[in-house]
């Protein structure tokens, strides 16, 4: 069984509003799925869905096989969720709290002593395991949350925004440890930060207003910008202009323009395309001498605000 | 089945985790020493027995039972625990029994730490220890009841002094529907048998009876019956609203 998770039409309405509206996608193991969106979006009530916490209005999930609406028990057992702002007991001490869940896991005895230990080091919460949750910083509660997920080694993560909230190295820290699980795991995590999409995903997966509006891996979603493999180039001695005169008429490139601050100017490619190697062969033919010239990725926050905007949308239309 | 017990063990220390637990348990025991000898009178009665005691158990219970129940859903909703416990893999019903067995468990403790009553009514004389016992049997269960109300009600509301307001409130239409007064008003024109349906719902009625010592199965299955069906009622409401 590869396919971890198969979500098939699934829709919650609230009323008149459609916060998921139709949504149909699947994560196979070794996969880690960036699920992104503005708020509201869909991410966190598809995942509530996925879990068993809300029941869809139509539609439904499986997950390992188990379907979520016939055997949730079975669904609950294979899947480790971090739900939304990492809610725990705040009463409750890490150590206390891991064993809860443990118990309710159903490892006891040294298996329990082990899950809980070995949740606590990879969550790297050790140092905090003894002090009453409430009383803790947000970076912790989070990995408190995150602990907790992972405690059983399910088969399946959910994770929805595990590093909302933590400073750069933790999220650094949290980031590792989903690329060390990924392997032999399906994983989902639901997220606005873009650059987490590189970090970790191998497929990401854009949802506006309830719809799935891109799905696919982190380069292609790159391929969308306009920016992607665009290449800004500056040249000794010569104005601008003239270059954007000389790029303006290679076949590759769309359009040009001038960069601010000096910086010299940039040039699009038709579709897409590399043009590097053309463009930079097209200046030194002309004796120039290139002073800085670079390949530009594309760029993902463009391509989510294009995807996820209502004029897009209505381009789409 | 194992699951009850690891929410009813989480629940039960949660109490203890806070100041809440030992307030609880010492107004509680103040409150009924105090109402036991100058409420009821327990020494210018001149009998040994617990009745002033057990008395006015069902007061006590209206106004401090809600301080209990309050917190055992309203809570999870507020700080959204609930979505993490409802999705541990468990069932519904598990939850609900688990988080109702610590409360009454909790309750059945301050329960027992009355035991100096006891104490002194057996140095003072020489009572009727069945009929204590029975006193014993029927507030718990009485507890257990008032428990049940005020644990669906919690679920309702993920305001806590809401839930409390409105657990002291249907706790209280529980108690006065078997109160003489109550009973009076209704006897004037009411058939007979409606006043007799009516007081029949009172904890009141039921409890007065096991107070006594006598254990009436029909007394206990009232009491069992009425847990059962608000706890009924608190899995279909938590199932509802746990997402809101």
């Amino acid at each position: 069984m590869t396919l971890r998770i198969e979500i098939d039409n699934l829709a919650k309405h609230f009323g008149e509003i459609k916060a998921v509206d139709g949504v149909s996608f699947s994560v196979r193991k070794g996969e880690v799925l960036g699920f992104l969106g503005p708020n509201g979006a869909g991410k966190s009530t598809t995942m509530k869905m996925l879990t068993g916490f809300l029941t869809p209005t139509y539609g439904t999930a499986r997950l390992c096989g188990f379907d979520v609406l016939q055997n949730p028990i079975e669904v609950k057992k294979n899947m480790g969720y971090l739900p939304e702002g990492a809610p725990a007991y705040a009463e409750m001490t890490p150590d206390s709290f891991l064993r809860f869940i443990a118990d309710i896991r159903g490892l006891s005895g040294a298996d329990k002593l082990r899950a809980v230990a070995s949740a606590a080091e990879r969550a790297r919460i050790k140092q905090v395991m003894f002090q009453p949750i409430e009383t803790l910083s947000k970076g912790y509660k989070r990995r408190v949350g995150l602990a907790q997920a992972i405690l059983h080694n399910p088969p399946v993560l959910v994770l929805d925004e595990p590093t909302d909230g933590l400073d750069p190295n933790q999220k650094h820290e949290v980031r590792n440890l989903i690329n060390e699980m990924a392997e032999d795991k399906a994983i989902i995590i639901s997220t606005h930060i873009l650059e987490e999409v590189h970090a970790i995903c191998t497929r990401a997966l854009v949802i506006a207003n309830g719809k799935i509006k891109v799905d696919g891996t982190p380069t292609e979603l790159e391929a969308m910008s306009r920016y992607y493999n665009a290449v800004s180039v500056k040249v000794v001695g010569v104005e601008s202009e003239k270059v954007m005169a000389l790029l303006n008429g290679l076949d590759k490139v769309s359009e040009t323009e001038l960069l601010p601050l000096d910086a010299g100017c940039r040039a699009y490619p038709v579709s897409g395309q590399a043009m590097v190697a053309e463009l930079s062969q097209a200046i030194r033919s002309q004796g120039w001498e290139i002073a800085t010239l670079h390949v530009e990725q594309g760029h993902l926050d463009e391509v989510f605000r294009n995807v996820t905007t209502d004029q897009a949308m209505q381009g789409a239309a | 089945m194992q699951n009850i017990w690891f929410i009813m063990k989480r629940e039960f220390n949660g109490y203890f985790a806070t100041p809440v637990a030992y307030v609880f348990i010492i107004i509680f025991l103040l409150l009924a020493g105090f109402s036991t000898f100058f409420v009821g009178n327990f020494f210018e009665r001149g009998e040994a027995d617990l009745y002033p005691f057990f008395s006015m158990h069902p007061w006590l219970y209206v106004l401090l039972i809600p301080a209990i129940s309050m917190r055992l859903w309203s809570e999870e909703r507020k700080t959204g625990s609930i979505e993490l416990l409802m999705t541990l893999p468990i069932s519904v019903f598990e939850a609900v029994l688990g988080k109702f067995l610590a409360a009454w468990a909790f309750t059945g403790l301050a329960l027992l730490l009355s035991f100096p009553l006891w104490i002194t009514v057996n140095y003072l004389g020489d009572p009727d220890n069945g009929v204590i016992l029975a006193g014993y049997v029927g507030s718990l269960l009485m507890a257990g009841g008032f428990l049940a109300i005020g644990g669906c009600i919690s679920a309702l509301t993920k305001n806590q002094v809401i839930a409390f307001v409105l657990s002291l409130v249907v706790s209280l239409i529980f108690v006065l529907s078997g109160y003489g007064i109550v009973l009076d008003f209704f006897s004037g024109w009411a058939p007979k048998a409606l006043v007799e349906a009516i007081s029949s719902f009172s904890f009141l009625t039921h409890f007065d009876a096991i107070s006594k010592g006598v254990i009436d199965m029909r007394d206990v299955f009232y009491f069992v019956s009425l847990i059962a069906i608000w706890l009924f009622a608190n899995a279909i409401v938590v199932n509802s609203r746990k997402a809101d």
